[in-house]
């Protein structure tokens, strides 16, 4: 390897033009994964046994009868479909070209349900629930990872996302429960976490501090500072303090009656609800308006933002800030949003995994709602499957979306690389 | 200690600007990144000081603001003030005299065993932090962010604990061989982050963190697994009396040989830093990677190196809290360890002696703090709240010297 390697943080296009190599990383890992899957699911997978999925709830006007399928057979097929998928992106890749992320996520979700097959063989479990607890579990993981990104395409890195989750979680329990009104409590929880962002950014942007070490102790005192009053103030007067009303469920009229999908989408609160809208709105902000474009040349390159007279400080002020209540939002989740109280560290890594998210979604909107999908999906499969008892330990569940992010910023699952100029103080000179 | 910090000779001043060329560009962060590290442990010890005090005052205020004696008296502030006063003082008093007690000398204590087991807690609550903390340092030293000690610890404890309790091996040779395992296993679990960055330029900081976790979930599975565990609860079985650290004051107290480790190690963490050829190559590529590779050194293999050298001090860690303090594994084993790690390494300014003095300060405050819970109710978290503001703080002396009105060093220079 040579040293160009070793932190390839520029663009490089130069590298890209000159030194493009046929890469064949993506393909062996997916045919790799595809044989195993048509190995240890299909072929290996129990004989004679039937996997039923559940594909409408209760409420349904449409009812559709579950599924049963059988283990074996199904599970060989969708192994070999995941392998004509794999020998697919070989041949992209043999173009010299990315394996696109479509083919990646279509291959993704035909090899989970050859797991799912294989796992839930002999049992049954309701596809729409687990899509729906997916999408629930994604929520606070979405909400940070664009906190996350809208940090770092000013060039600001937010390891802090975990804090910010943490002190939105209070707020919005501590506000909710004083007013007696969950929405009120959702209006908090971004205010909150401002003190957080509002102290990433006096100590990143205006003091120059290592952002990666402001962030890593930012989250060590929102630890303290909520658990510090959750235990001298919260629990004396959990009636009046930490009793908070949640969110209430509601369904999209028409659109929450579509079979399977309906439930999934459209019978959610109304922060899932913001979540689609604040996807929508961060990717056309940062790409298709004018502060889009000013904000990511910050991260890119700030001098040159600087030359063009963008102020570099203030932009990243701002977008340290509103990074922060976005993720704040995606606070309230854990506690309105889902249980109702505030319990101490109840954010538990999930700040981490939203890091993970905005990483693997590539610093963009749609690819860190993607990632965070994943990786509810992940986490709510793990819940199931705990249920079910199956062979297979859900601490290896629970690592899988920590593993599969370093596999992605190693380079193994396509290439990734974040702002140029993110993690670096900007003085002016 | 005082030297270090200088650049080695030949390396260039930290490139200001960007430049176009790639491979520059990552000297230029490799630079700026130890400046940075630089700057945090270059600040006065009078900044030090009053950053703590800062810190303190700041916790006073919280403790006052949710102190109930206090909200009474607010009540009728402007009738009586003085009340409001003293109960501010008194709850701020009784914290702070609790964490005093509960950390280094309990002067209420009725004989001298009870007056000194703060003090020897509180060496024993350090020992994990300041080898953790060594291994941290050396990867800060080397401009590498290693955020993930917490995983390291974790394995390490958990090879240790296994040899502690799977392998029966001979007095003195079984307590070794323990040891060497939380060593190895630390500094493989690093290896990969360092093999990472050096093979593909993964990111450290995001490969640690995600280690970290990676590392408590296997754990957890392995308590569920017979090799580890016997009944149904989540714990391992105990440690062989002949791999567990030797108690130095007795059976009335914890403190155990782990902390001359703790010595040791940070007497060999000096001597690899500032009199050994490996850690000349570490400060160099810290300071400026790319003056580095002009001079002939790998930088890719220096990564790897730094990166085993700083997982192996965090598995030593997780090895003298398994085989001195616990005797056993649970999943919480590293408690919060690795994060502290980091704190303590920063506010020790990545050097020996610093991190020796902030571990002890540290572990001084998690002993202590809960002491304070117990006697006060005041929640032991808010610790963690002076922690953390000590280290930004001390990590931003311009805001020190805004807060208490000094002037800054360099307008002194003009005046002299």
């Amino acid at each position: 390897m040579t040293a160009t390697d070793v932190a390839p943080a520029r663009p490089a296009p130069s590298a890209a033009v000159v030194g493009r190599t046929v890469s064949y990383k993506v393909p062996v890992a997916l045919g790799v994964l595809g044989l195993a899957a048509l190995v240890l699911f299909g072929l290996l997978g129990p004989a004679g046994e039937t996997t039923t999925f559940g594909v409408s709830g209760a409420s349904d006007l449409v009812r559709i009868d579950p599924l049963e399928l059988p283990s074996r057979a199904t599970a060989v097929v969708l192994s070999v479909v995941a392998l004509l998928l794999a020998a697919y992106s070989a041949v992209v890749a043999r173009a010299s070209r990315e394996v696109p992320v479509w083919l990646v996520t279509v291959f993704g979700v035909v090899w989970v349900l050859a797991f799912l097959t294989w796992a839930v063989a002999g049992k049954s479990t309701s596809l729409v629930s687990l899509l729906q607890g997916s999408l629930l579990l994604a929520v606070p993981l979405a909400f940070g990872a664009l906190g996350g990104l809208l940090n770092e395409r000013a060039g600001v890195v937010n390891i802090a996302i975990e804090g910010q989750l943490l002190t939105g979680a209070f707020g919005a329990a501590v506000i909710g429960s004083v007013t007696g009104n969950a929405y009120v409590g959702l209006v908090a929880a971004p205010v909150f976490a401002l003190v957080i962002g509002a102290m990433l950014a006096l100590f990143t942007v205006k003091y120059h501090v290592n952002q990666i070490i402001v962030g890593v102790v930012l989250n060590v005192f929102a630890v303290g500072l909520t658990s510090f009053l959750y235990g001298s103030v919260l629990k004396e007067d959990a009636a009046r303090l930490n009793s908070p009303p949640r969110l209430e469920v509601l369904p999209v009229p028409g659109l929450s009656q579509i079979p399977v999908l309906g439930p999934v989408l459209f019978r959610q609160t109304i922060i899932v609800y913001l979540l689609y809208v604040a996807v929508v709105v961060v990717s056309v902000a940062l790409f298709r308006t004018r502060w889009g474009l000013r904000v990511r040349a910050v991260g890119e390159y700030p001098q040159a933002a600087d030359t063009v007279g963008i102020d570099v400080e203030r932009t990243r002020w701002h977008n340290v800030l509103l990074g922060s209540a976005v993720a704040g939002l995606g606070g309230a989740f854990f506690t309105i949003g889902s249980v109702g109280a505030f319990g101490e560290e109840m954010t538990a890594g999930k700040g981490y995994i939203a890091l993970a998210a905005m990483i693997l979604g590539r610093w963009s909107p749609v690819g860190a709602l993607t990632a965070a999908l994943l990786f509810g999906f992940a986490d709510k499969l793990q819940q199931v499957l705990g249920v079910l008892q199956t062979p297979i330990p859900n601490q290896f569940m629970l690592m899988l979306p920590y593993i599969v992010t370093i596999f992605a910023v190693a380079g193994l699952v396509g290439r990734v690389r974040g702002p140029a100029a993110a993690g670096e103080p900007y003085e002016k000179g | 200690m005082s030297e270090q910090q200088a650049p080695p000779p030949g390396a260039a001043a930290p490139v200001p600007t960007r430049s176009a060329d790639p491979a520059e560009h990552t000297a230029g962060t490799g630079g700026r990144a130890s400046q940075v590290l630089r700057e945090v442990s270059t600040g006065s010890l009078g900044v030090t000081v009053l950053a703590f005090v800062l810190a303190l005052v700041i916790g006073a205020v919280l403790i006052i603001a949710v102190d109930d004696d206090v909200a009474a008296a607010a009540g009728y502030l402007f009738a009586r003030p003085a009340d409001f006063f003293s109960a501010a003082w008194s709850a701020v008093a009784d914290a702070y005299s609790a964490l005093f007690r509960g950390a280094v000398i309990n002067y209420r204590a009725d004989d001298l065993a009870g007056v000194i087991h703060p003090l020897t807690e509180t060496l024993t609550a350090a020992t994990p932090l300041i080898i953790a903390a060594l291994g941290v340092a050396v990867g800060f030293r080397a401009g590498l962010f290693n955020i993930g000690a917490q995983g390291q610890v974790i394995m390490g404890a958990t090879v240790s604990g296994l040899v502690g309790f799977a392998w029966h091996l001979p007095v003195g040779i079984h307590l070794v061989v323990a040891l060497l395992g939380g060593v190895v296993a630390g500094g493989l679990w690093a290896g990969i982050a360092g093999f990472l960055k050096a093979r593909t330029g993964a990111h450290e900081v995001i490969v640690t963190i995600m280690l970290n976790y990676v590392a408590l979930y296997l754990l957890q599975y392995l308590l569920t697994t017979s090799l580890f565990s016997t009944g149904n609860q989540p714990k391992s079985r105990s440690v062989d009396p002949s791999a567990q650290l030797p108690l130095l004051l007795g059976d009335q107290f914890r403190l155990n040989a782990g902390f001359l480790l703790a010595i040791l190690a940070a007497v060999f963490v000096w001597w690899l830093m500032t009199r050994s050829t490996i850690g000349f190559r570490f400060r160099a590529v810290g300071s400026n990677a790319h003056a580095a590779r002009t001079a002939g050194m790998s930088v890719t293999a220096t990564f790897v190196l730094v990166m085993v050298v700083s997982g192996a001090l965090a598995g030593l860690a997780g090895a003298t809290q398994v085989l001195g303090t616990e005797k056993f594994l649970t999943d919480g084993i590293a408690g919060t360890l690795g994060f502290d790690a980091i704190t303590v390494a920063l506010l020790g300014r990545s050097k020996p002696l610093g991190i020796f003095l902030a571990g002890l300060l540290y572990g001084g405050l998690n002993v202590g703090g809960r002491v304070m819970e117990v006697s006060t109710g005041t929640p032991i978290d808010i610790v963690l709240v002076i922690q953390s503001l000590v280290v930004l703080f001390i990590a931003a002396p311009p805001l020190v010297r805004a807060v208490f009105r000094l002037p800054s060093p360099e307008t002194k220079e003009v005046a002299a």
